[in-house]
């Protein structure tokens, strides 16, 4: 039944493709006439720097989309090429691809969400779960109410005065961009240095605000956990402190903690473009920023699609974990 | 009188939630008997001045001042988070009650739409509308556009809530009386979910304004009128933190994190009263 239960789960992320494709082709066309088309021409009459492709994309675009073709043929077409992941070229930058262009932003993003989302759900848990814990030191007690003000903190806001004073009071650390302008990308330990010293302060902000998020959620769950009847009967039977914390009550607080991970995915995301375009991050986010200053719709459209297809991943992947977390869920039940 | 502050004494949270957002309204109705709103516009003052006694909040580089920047862009971000919450709230609760009470294939619709929507990065959906509308957009049209996504975490929270109620005796009492399930939404269900309701609302209003900025320093939003965001976009695009221009994103910065303070703390106050259970375990 393992087999039906993540089809099911593989059809819904599916599904999420399927919605994210669409989205990108009856946006743009429900305000009455193509912008995307009425773009190029408008970039064509301006010139300048891309007037050398403008010929050649005009023409790849109107082939591409068939525009006297019924609108039908038109998505079945679009839906195609969504799924080789063919975005077309960059309208500002041809002829580079938007695939390439996502495909040379993409890790940054991974990288510094991936490491951040991990470090504040981990330290977030533990830290929220030491909070409720009675012989927890005292003075744990005082890390709530800051924990508090930073969780109603947006990401980037948190970014803009780590800036202001790693910039100008203890200008310790570098505040822009993802490696030194003069460094040559390579794997020499100076490099990987430079690389780790510029993603420290976007990391930080994501950090100190998710932190607090995850660290109140998990100290609600432990107060009801360990109000059960289990961890009662575990102290009545003398088991030692530590494995009453860690089995009997962390083990289960944490399932709501990994379905509020799943769900607070595209939230972090948001939070992190953000965060990016305030410290000039080379990943998703200032790239998309750049596309909508350059008005660049296929660029726009690319980082949509692709980012919502790796969250529904990401979630797809949480969903078939889950079960192995929590075997009280059968995968014959969901 | 007495009664209001002595529960407030009880519920710290509110108190200052509340006061933290009486402080903004204050400045904001001071602020406009005392600024000049046109002095919001570019070329209404020098450019670049650090606050002195002229300009309290400094000017930016196109010439506005700051001050007056922030007393007209403040009530207009505000305005765009409570009406995007406002529509978010009021769409999700119907969905939400009609969803739970009927159940059936409304209940799976809309649970659907609304677990997936959810699963969605909603900056990127919002950035994709906002690109995709021709011309700049007025401050009420960027309400409308954040609130496309505003209604689903509401109808997710609240059809959970009402889902556990509609099993409550007073409700089946309600059914076996013969009363009409409107009624019963109405006058059984609605009732006991008001300090719930508005713990929601305040926390949509919350997103709103969040994602409202969001869209703003990307560069999305209202490009000629001084909402907050758009101020932030400003010192972004002409790099004012490298530069050292520190007041033109201190008053913003200021403003816009005692306004999420203030309105998380209200949630925390709110969602005390809708549920008292959270007293003992706190």
């Amino acid at each position: 039944m393992q087999l039906a239960y993540i089809a099911r789960r593989f059809g819904v992320f599916l599904l999420i493709v399927w919605l994210a494709a669409s989205l990108n082709f009856f946006l743009p066309r429900l305000s009455g006439q193509d912008p995307v088309r009425a773009k190029l021409l408008q970039q064509a009459s301006l010139g300048g720097y891309v007037a050398a492709g403008i010929e050649d994309m005009t023409r790849e675009y109107e082939h591409r989309f068939g525009l006297d073709k019924p609108l039908w043929r038109q998505y079945v077409t679009y839906l195609g090429d969504m799924a080789r992941l063919d975005f077309n070229y960059s309208i500002a930058n041809y002829p580079r691809t938007v695939r390439d262009m996502i495909a040379d932003a993409l890790p940054w993003t991974i990288g510094l969400l991936g490491t951040t989302t991990l470090l504040s759900f981990g330290i977030g848990s533990v830290l929220g779960a030491l909070l409720a814990w009675p012989r927890a030191p005292r003075w744990m007690m005082w890390l709530i109410p800051p924990l508090w003000a930073l969780h109603a903190i947006p990401f980037f806001l948190l970014g803009l005065i780590l800036t202001y004073l790693f910039a100008f009071q203890i200008p310790l650390l570098p505040i822009f961009g993802g490696y030194s302008a003069g460094a040559a990308p390579g794997f020499s330990w100076h490099f990987v240095g430079d690389v780790l010293s510029h993603a420290l302060l976007p990391a930080l902000s994501i950090v100190l605000v998710a932190t607090g998020g995850w660290a109140l959620g998990m100290r609600g769950m432990m107060v009801t956990t360990m109000g059960e009847d289990y961890v009662v009967f575990a102290e009545a039977k003398g088991l030692k402190p530590p494995t009453i914390f860690l089995r009997y009550c962390l083990r289960n607080a944490i399932l709501p903690q990994v379905t509020a991970l799943a769900l607070a995915l595209g939230q972090i995301l948001s939070g992190a473009v953000l965060v990016e375009v305030i410290f000039g991050y080379p990943g998703i986010g200032t790239l998309l920023l750049q596309a909508i200053r350059e008005n660049d719709h296929f660029v726009i459209q690319g980082i949509v699609f692709i980012v919502i297809v790796a969250l529904g991943l990401a979630t797809l992947i949480l969903d078939i974990v889950y079960p192995w977390l929590d075997p009280r869920i059968s995968y014959r039940r969901t | 009188m007495r009664a209001v502050l002595r529960y407030l004494r009880r519920n710290p949270s509110l108190a200052l939630g509340l006061a933290l957002l009486m402080a903004i309204t204050l400045f904001v109705v001071v602020g406009s008997l005392v600024v000049d709103p046109e002095d919001a516009r570019p070329l209404s003052a020098p450019t670049l001045q650090p606050p002195s006694q002229d300009y309290p909040f400094g000017t930016d580089r196109q010439g506005r001042d700051l001050l007056a920047v922030m007393v007209v862009g403040t009530p207009l971000t505000l305005r765009i988070g409570f009406i995007a919450g406002l529509i978010g709230v009021g769409l999700g609760a119907v969905l939400a009650f009609v969803a739970a009470y009927y159940r059936g294939i409304a209940d799976t619709v809309i649970r659907g739409i609304a677990d997936i929507g959810l699963t969605v990065p909603g900056l990127l959906v919002l950035i994709l509308i906002a690109v995709s509308i021709k011309g700049t957009l007025t401050v009420n049209q960027m309400a409308i556009v954040v609130a496309s996504l505003a209604w689903l975490y509401p109808t997710r929270t609240i059809r959970a809530q009402v889902l556990s109620l509609r099993e409550r005796g007073f409700v089946e009492m309600a059914r076996l009386s013969g009363m009409s399930g409107p009624s019963i939404i109405f006058v059984e269900l609605m009732p006991n979910l008001l300090p719930y309701l508005g713990a929601t609302l305040v926390n949509a209003v919350s997103a709103a304004i969040l994602a409202s900025i969001g869209l703003e320093v990307l560069g999305l939003g209202p490009i000629d009128t001084p909402t907050l965001g758009m101020t932030l976009y400003w010192v972004n695009f002409n790099a004012a933190m490298i530069n050292g221009w520190w007041w033109w994103w201190l008053a913003p910065t200021v403003i816009i994190l005692t306004v999420f303070l203030g309105l998380f703390f209200l949630t925390v106050g709110l969602d005390e009263i809708a549920n008292p259970r959270l007293r003992r375990s706190a």
